[in-house]
């Protein structure tokens, strides 16, 4: 138990020494981390995890060597990773097959395993240390501080890495003077609209109301964004510290966690950091000596993406349908169980320790004038380096996609990066050089969403993106007011209707004059943003919608209805492979002898082109 | 209540109990429930709406708005195809296409021996490793459609509906 700030202050300085002989291996003694993050278990990492804690004492050496599982390292497409300290050299792609090697090799005989390091994909060269690799270069680490680093199920990691050092700050300043600390570091909101998360602490202080409330936004639906779960599940305590130092800031003695039900790892690891932030006095009553008592809970969500919208998220949490409220009254004045409540998402709550930790100043160094700090990017899609991206406010496109993103595969060419998710836009390669930031995302008719970052080739049909985004929204819309749930449908048909070559000129005036309804009319965020995706493809890729009008062409050939399989005779060595995976005995032919597919019989299903050995096979 | 095993009835209440420090249970009482038989029913919505005081209708309506939640009992095998972007960009939507077609049911829906439901799930925040997909929470990276009848082929030789 942790009764004064002194005591916390010892504590700290113990496990601070403790993570720092991990890190630099003081006496001899070596570390192993294991990638625990979603994507690398689903690979294997637990398997690896076990294989390690198998062969170690078996070896003779766990004495000499401890094994963690940390949190996401941000690089899921190169996964599962395996570090070891103090030499930092870092494994990636590893299997299970692949830990007796580096037991043998590295551990018992320091040798590096060099054909599991990560090869640079434009030097060829293989790069040892993590933070010489040209996707980690340019990322700063603040709201992702201790992920892939920590282990999360460790509350004295989590002390040794900075954790309540900024909870200790803010309790030695009135609740005033750390929301002007939030202010004055610029804040924004980072689960979509970017509201100066200081102001909205602001109007929650100057409530007068003996009950108050923290709200945590984890129900992070935007599909293609990831943050909010990697760093619940790579250093939940940072996000219970900033939930903390919220609720000294506006007065509130509880705190409310909505996570994903989707989410199973992640709200594991945040009741296992509770539980032992409660054990130690971290959590509760008079933490730390002071008059200051908090608590938080944790809810689920249940597959609903208007969740996310911070009054629908009240309802739920209050066990009713998650529709959303009209406003005002806002939050800040009639929240939770109608009292005062704040709502940040979990990256924002992420930042606020680094901010009370490092000062304001620290933060606002970093990003644009009106955009500061760092943002969090699930960088998806057609891009070879898949992964969360952390970098400064003010970083281009171009660096995110050909830079951190090592570019486009397959020699493919770049045709839009949609961010935002269903309530964001595209952006397209004359966009290439904009600092991102909130507003110059807004300015371009996209938005940073809760950041959301798909990478689009090619080959993918901007019509058919719209459609998807549409499809979303409609399934997803509460229908608790008609321009959402019945003009969200109307636009859907639309978009239907000329993917299936249907479509008519007027069709694409009625769609934009139905998107303009739905964004002016809809009561929520949701529904004043659900035609974004349609009116950003409509602007940017105007010929492509003509193509599918007039012409009645996809020139992605994505559109089942607007394209067709076809075998190049001159290509084509008869061999017969296609007509036999064929589901549907649509292609014939003679042995040695060019093939055909029959146009009435063809399903598009694709399974030809797959087969076909000398890509003789194509779409048009 | 006549239609509830005395064993179920004894489990629910036992699930409500857990909550009785909480304000506003109802959705943490729904999702154990949900985990716990599979399903939500009228007469276990109704068994809810006794002990916690909080009317049928409210309940059904917190039921039917949610898609974790189901009236129906969902197969013992759930494929939750990912159709968040990223994965949709990767070729996730043929993947649903080949389920249905070899399980012949429409995402939603439950095959007849009761071994199989086909959803579509809303991004699993597995975008590194897209088309993803999750059976029973086993979650599956990279997947090809090729790969589609094996998938279901490892899970019919696992077990029938029991």
């Amino acid at each position: 138990m942790i009764n004064t700030k002194q005591e916390l202050l010892q504590k700290i300085e113990v496990c601070s020494e403790q993570i720092n002989d991990k890190f630099s291996g003081k006496g001899g003694k070596r570390s192993i981390v294991i990638c625990g993050g979603t994507g690398c278990l689903s690979s294997d990492a637990q398997a690896i995890l076990e294989k390690f804690q198998e062969l170690i004492p078996a070896k003779g050496i766990d004495a000499k060597v401890s094994v963690n599982q940390v949190g996401c390292f941000g690089f899921c497409s190169q996964g599962p990773f395996v570090k070891i300290f103090p030499e930092d050299t870092l494994y990636r792609g590893v299997q299970v097959s692949d830990v007796e090697e580096i037991v043998e090799k590295d551990l018992l005989n320091g040798e590096i395993v060099e054909r599991l390091l990560y090869v640079d994909p434009v030097t060829k060269e293989k790069i040892q240390k993590q933070d010489e690799i040209t996707f980690y270069k340019k990322q700063v680490r603040v709201a992702l501080h201790g992920c892939g680093v920590i282990n999360p199920e460790n509350i004295e990691e989590a002390l040794g890495y900075g954790a309540y050092k900024g909870l200790l700050r803010a309790l030695s300043m009135t609740q005033q003077e750390v929301i002007d600390e939030v202010l004055a570091a610029g804040l924004r909101g980072r689960g979509g609209g970017g509201f100066p998360t200081g102001r909205k602490w602001q109007f929650a202080l100057n409530q007068n109301s003996a009950e108050k409330y923290v709200v945590c936004n984890g129900d992070e639906g935007d599909p293609g964004a990831f943050m909010d779960r990697s760093i619940l599940e790579g250093n939940p305590l940072a996000v219970i510290e900033g939930m903390a130092i919220a609720g000294y800031a506006i007065g509130a003695q509880n705190g409310y966690f909505y996570v994903r039900a989707e989410y199973p790892t992640a709200v594991a690891r945040l009741r296992k950091a509770i539980e032992e932030a409660k054990k130690i006095g971290l959590l509760g009553e008079n933490i730390l000596g002071t008059d200051f008592s908090f608590d938080v809970h944790i809810r689920l969500g249940a597959g609903a993406f208007v969740c996310g919208e911070e009054t629908a998220l009240l309802n739920s949490i209050e066990g009713k349908r998650g529709m959303p409220r009209p406003r005002p009254p806002f939050p800040a004045v009639k929240g939770l169980w109608q009292k005062p409540s704040i709502i940040n998402n979990v990256e924002t709550l992420a930042c606020v320790p680094y901010i009370l930790r490092e000062g304001a100043e620290k933060f606002a160094s970093m990003g644009t004038e009106r955009s500061k700090g760092t943002k969090v990017f699930a960088l998806g899609g057609k891009v070879n380096n898949v992964g969360l991206v952390e970098i400064p406010m003010g970083t281009t496109v171009r660096d995110l996609i050909y830079e951190i993103g090592g570019g486009i595969p397959n020699g493919k060419e770049f045709k839009a990066i949609q961010t935002g998710g269903p309530s964001g836009g595209c952006l397209t390669a004359k966009d290439l050089d904009t600092p991102i930031d909130f507003d110059n995302l807004v300015a371009l008719g996209s938005m940073m969403g809760s950041g959301g970052a798909i990478v689009m080739d090619e080959d993918n049909c901007m019509v058919d993106v719209a459609k998807f985004y549409m499809e979303f929204i409609c399934d997803e819309s509460c229908g608790k007011c008609s321009p959402c749930r019945i003009g969200t449908k109307r636009i859907l048909e639309i978009l239907e209707k000329i993917t299936k070559g249907q479509g008519t000129l007027q069709d694409l005036a009625d769609l934009e004059d139905l998107s303009e309804a739905v964004k002016s009319n809809s009561l929520c965020g949701l529904g004043q943003t659900a035609a974004n995706p349609v009116l950003s493809t409509m602007r940017q890729f105007k010929d492509e919608y003509i193509a599918h009008v007039v012409d009645k062409q996809c020139p992605a050939h994505i559109c089942k209805d607007l394209m067709q399989y076809y075998i190049v005779p001159e290509q084509c060595k008869g061999c017969s492979k296609c007509s036999r995976v064929c589901p549907v005995g649509a292609i014939s032919g003679v042995i040695k002898q060019p093939f055909v597919i029959d146009q009435d019989k063809c399903i598009k299903c694709g399974m030809c082109i797959s087969s076909c050995p000398f890509h003789a096979i194509i779409k048009k | 209540m006549a239609h509830l095993q005395a064993h179920a009835e004894k489990q629910i209440i036992e699930i409500i109990s857990r909550y009785k420090d909480e304000k506003t249970p109802l959705m943490m009482i729904l999702s154990d429930i949900q985990k716990e038989f599979g399903y939500i029913p009228l007469e276990v919505q109704e068994l809810v709406s006794e002990q916690i005081g909080v009317p049928v209708a409210e309940i059904y309506g917190v039921v039917t708005f949610y898609s974790f939640f189901s009236l129906n009992p969902k197969g013992k095998y759930v494929i939750g195809v990912c159709l968040g972007t990223a994965c949709y960009v990767k070729g996730a939507q043929q993947v649903i296409d080949k389920f249905s077609e070899i399980l012949n049911i429409k995402p939603g829906e439950t095959t007849e021996d009761g071994l199989f439901t086909l959803e579509a799930l809303r991004c699993i925040g597995a975008c590194g490793i897209a088309p993803a997909l999750s059976i029973n929470g086993k979650v599956y990276p990279k997947v090809a459609v090729s790969q589609v009848p094996a998938i279901i082929e490892e899970y019919r030789k696992m077990g029938g509906a029991n």
